[in-house]
């Protein structure tokens, strides 16, 4: 193998798998440390800066860092990375003189967006600071999107919503709400410089072609729509006994909501098997937690209605059935259908986009899928001032993604309004610095906690099921999230292994705990992951490969399991390894 | 301010026929310099215990004093242990031995342990062909006062200090040939390929075996002008020839071509597969040994790899004809069977 080129950013940067994996970037490591020094003010911004959102991502986010956490490969679960955010924004101080300071004497530059989500509002953040005027359309009468109409107040407060939203609106946002947007020709009619479409994905699945559909309308509700209107208080109650079609975390919303408003018997019903449930395991444990059962291999036959009112749903029982390419079908038992009583049922079968407020004949491209054509890479679409972003992008994704999206759309805003090219993307802010302060001393804690991930701990069940805006969760005790942050391996702290100081002493490759240095011979690739100490079985981790040394062997050292424990450094005579801390910001709109 | 390794180790690290891991076969942190021969051999000794399926619980190691006798406390945690006199652990693992002789013993010791302060125990130990392994972890200095020149130094070998040693160095591999050992080997800690079937081997060797390792001192003599650095050790290594150590229950899957290997059974019918090279003599002869030892020094190079075998000679407790049962498993009227069988003994005599 080639020598490793550690100078190519994207080489650290995937070493630091939570960052690597979150949309946004946010250096997690990072902000987990500034928690455990207990500057939550700190590990604020920095998630500010990042993802805009800390105190609603760090209960709701969808939390693509955790999956990819190394500490879920070394033992059995990554760190709690979003619950130490909340830590970092429940915690924090009065953060407003830390806030970027907005221009009086405005650039002359218009900006609208339309919806008033996280992508949007992410838009606001950054455009504001350097001088834009910008003029935010929704037809709620709060802005926050889908973070305030579809995430239940027991898993976020809207007193930590309305917080974050006007730090972004106080930035001096023009709002236009409760006005709906029902022609885009419209907007561009007026003299806007640039215009963002932020809309989401707001259009639930339906099941209309199902027998008596139409029959039981009044007591059959989409999920996402119901959940808003329960978020509005438009509507305060639902029957008693409740049935919840599908099986994502939409689903899950809507079976804890009508628990709490007059839902008992309160059942989710998915077509396909429990294990193949698209929502997330928190999310399904909590829903379990409160007493609601999940029938599976139910696939929904008939709404069986009497005297025209709805009394029960008609399912077939299945089995999943999959074929050697892996591909799943849901085959009939042949086991007589099962009726289940109910007085309403709420379908969360997914969300599409829908655009019938664009007038086809502006002039953008329209895809097959009757989607506009969003350049991936700077959300521009054929029309150049039109930019569009979040789940109104490409479909539904998450809060966390809607806020990336945001801050590329932005810099491709600021490029545009300045006559540049927009597909020259900035590159991120890198630094590698020495972590040795000396003798065994080190700017990080470089012991490995062998504490096991901690549970954040809820409120008593029928005490969070008598009121939908008591939050269910606690969030972390101080001592808890003291504890927690020590899990954190501190991969952003990097190996970093300088060849013409190395004497092959082999130091390093015994001490190493998990055997993830191995001196040898150089050899292609596979043979080489074959041939280390350990193999190197997990192919999306890199292996880092040393120039040739004297006796003619190459030092190799595989990512995958490396605890950045600093050993190798430490047993090192010549400072041949150092641990190295390598920050990465994205780079956001400014600097043109 | 300090520094622990952590209790993670690799998810799929192997484990041995025992069930045990990597792990089970380690010990405390060390404490020696950073880059230290010493902690390599550790490791190797580590590996090999693993791979032997050795119940550590079954291994006495004992040490005399120095850099290398600290290492016990890095290796086989579980194992007994006696860290002795300076120069004096060969007396006290012959009286462990004696008193069972159903354990694995393996000593270490350094060059100034060995060939200075505990010459003559050596010298003895060697002598009575005592079933152990003997360990010189050799680095030419007495890195435990500051890096004086040891009795292995060579002569114009300078460490940091930079003053060249004057006098002659003692080669204890030939020592060993020349009082009686069956398994003479040397080798470099830099080189766990060739040291850990070394130990394995010696492991099965019944009777004594002696590795000498040489095992640079980082922090006193890893000069450019040292014998015993990194570097030069790298540059002037000769093998016997490349091992491979096959435990007898396991098939031979390492084959080399016909006529290039020898092969070397050992008591307990476990293999040593030695790759021929320009070295190729016979391992069983004492004095064809001494002549390649003799002949590489000349060229000022280092002969390692398994220099001498023989499989023949009988240990300590054969030669006394001791019972085959560890003391503390024999009946207390056998261990002291009383003043009536002293009288009987004492009349013998008259």
């Amino acid at each position: 193998m080639k020598e490793t080129n550690i100078k190519d950013v994207n080489y650290f940067h995937k070493v630091v798998d939570c960052q690597y994996a979150c949309p946004a970037h946010t250096p997690v490591p990072e902000y987990i440390r500034m928690i455990h020094a207990g500057r939550y003010d700190d590990a604020y911004m920095i998630n500010w800066e990042s993802n805009v959102f800390p105190g609603v991502l760090g209960r709701t986010c969808d939390r693509p860092c955790e999956p990819a956490c190394r500490r879920g490969r070394v033992e059995s679960e990554p760190v709690a990375i979003c619950r130490l955010k909340r830590v970092a924004a429940d915690n924090k101080n009065n953060i407003k003189d830390r806030l970027p300071a907005i221009p009086k004497e405005k650039n002359g530059k218009k900006i609208a967006l339309i919806g008033g989500g996280p992508a949007s509002l992410t838009v606001a953040r950054d455009l504001m600071p350097l001088g834009y005027t910008v003029e935010l359309y929704d037809d709620q009468y709060k802005a926050g999107g889908f973070m305030r109409s579809q995430i239940p107040s027991f898993r976020l407060p809207e007193t930590v919503l309305d917080e974050e939203v006007n730090y972004i609106l106080d930035m001096g946002v023009t709002t236009h709400l409760k006005e709906k947007v029902t022609s885009l020709k419209s907007i561009m009619d007026k003299d806007y410089d640039a215009i963002f479409i932020g809309t989401g994905a707001p259009r639930a699945r339906d099941l209309p072609k199902l027998e008596g559909r139409q029959e039981a309308d009044t007591n059959v509700h989409l999920g996402i729509d119901w959940l808003a209107n329960v978020a509005f208080d438009h509507t305060e109650s639902i029957g008693k006994k409740v049935l919840v079609l599908g099986g994502g975390n939409t689903a899950m919303d809507c079976c804890r909501t009508a628990r709490r408003i007059g839902g008992k018997d309160v059942k989710i019903v998915v077509r396909s098997p429990k294990a193949d449930m698209k929502a997330s395991s928190w999310e399904i444990e909590d829903a379990e937690h409160e007493g609601i059962p999940m029938l599976e291999n139910h696939t929904p036959k008939a709404f069986v209605c009497e005297n025209g009112k709805l009394v029960g749903m008609l399912f077939e029982l299945v089995k999943a059935e999959y074929a050697e390419n892996g591909r799943r079908t849901l085959v009939p038992t042949g086991e007589p259908d099962v009726l289940l009583e109910c007085d309403d049922v709420l379908m969360a079968l997914g969300q599409m986009n829908a655009f019938p407020w664009i007038e086809r004949d502006l002039g953008i491209e329209f895809n097959d899928w009757d989607m506009p054509e969003v350049d991936k890479s700077t959300f521009q679409t054929s029309i150049k001032k039109l930019f569009v972003g979040g789940d109104a992008a490409w479909g539904p994704e998450n809060v966390i993604t809607a806020v990336a999206h945001g801050h590329q759309a932005a810099i491709s805003i600021h490029k545009y309004c300045n006559s540049q090219d927009t597909s020259d993307r900035p590159a991120p802010g890198t630094t590698l610095i020495s972590q040795k302060m000396g003798f065994h001393d080190w700017l990080y804690n470089a012991p490995v906690s062998d504490d096991l991930r901690f549970v954040v701990d809820h409120v008593d069940t029928d005490l969070a099921l008598s009121d939908r805006k008591i939050e269910v969760e606690k969030g972390f005790t101080i001592e808890q999230a003291l504890r927690e942050t020590q899990r954190c391996l501190n991969c952003d702290v990097q190996t970093v292994f300088e060849k013409d100081l190395c004497i092959e002493c082999d130091a390093c490759e015994d001490i190493c705990p998990t055997d993830c240095i191995t001196f040898i011979d150089n050899a292609e690739e596979d043979l080489l992951r074959k041939n280390l100490k350990m193999p190197a079985t997990n192919l999306d981790q890199d292996l880092m490969v040393s120039a040739e040394l004297k006796t003619k062997r190459v030092m190799v050292k595989d990512e995958n399991v490396c605890l950045h424990c600093g050993l190798c450094a430490e047993r090192c005579p010549t400072g041949a390894w150092d641990m190295r801390k390598f920050l990465l910001n994205e780079a956001k709109a400014g600097k043109v | 301010m300090s520094y622990i390794k952590s209790n993670f180790r690799h998810p799929q690290a192997k484990v041995n026929e025992l069930g045990l891991t990597k792990k089970d076969y380690e010990g405390s942190l060390s404490t020696l310099c950073a880059g230290c021969g010493h902690d390599s051999i550790t490791a190797a000794i580590v590996q090999a215990f693993f791979e032997m399926n050795i119940e550590p619980h079954k291994v006495v190691k004992t040490s005399g004093i120095g850099c290398s006798s600290k290492t016990p406390t890095y290796y086989l945690s579980k194992a007994h242990g006696f860290n002795t006199v300076h120069g004096r652990m060969p007396s006290v693992t012959t009286g462990a031995n004696m008193a069972n002789r159903n354990m694995q013993y393996i000593g270490v010791s350094g060059d100034g342990d060995t060939a200075s302060i505990g010459m003559g125990q050596f010298a003895h130990v060697v002598r009575r062909n005592l079933n152990m392994i003997y360990i010189v972890m050799n680095n030419g200095c007495y890195g435990l006062t500051k890096g004086q020149d040891s009795a292995t130094a060579d002569i114009g070998s300078a460490g940091k200090k930079g003053v060249p040693n004057q006098f002659s160095a003692i080669d204890l591999c030939q020592l060993s040939l020349q009082l009686g050992a069956g398994y003479v080997a040397r080798s470099f800690s830099g080189d766990k390929n060739q040291l850990v079937p070394l130990i394995q081997g010696a492991i099965e060797h019944k009777g004594f075996a002696f590795i000498d390792v040489i095992s640079p001192c980082v922090t006193f003599n890893n000069t450019p002008t040292s014998t015993k650095g990194y570097e030069y050790v790298r540059d002037h290594l000769d093998a016997t020839g490349t091992i491979d150590f096959v435990p007898h229950r396991q098939e031979l899957k390492i084959l080399h071509p016909e006529g290039t290997s020898k092969e070397v059974t050992l008591h307990d019918g476990s293999k040593l597969l030695l790759k021929k090279n320009s070295h190729d003599y016979d391992l069983s002869s004492k004095r064809e040994a001494m002549n390649v030892i003799e002949t590489v020094a000349e060229e000022k190079k280092i002969l390692t790899g398994l220099i001498y075998l023989n499989e023949d000679d009988h240990d300590t407790h054969v030669r006394i004809n001791s019972v085959d049962e560890s003391l503390n498993a024999l009946p207390q009227d056998q261990v002291c069977p009383g003043s009536i069988v002293m009288d009987d003994l004492n009349e013998s005599f008259r």
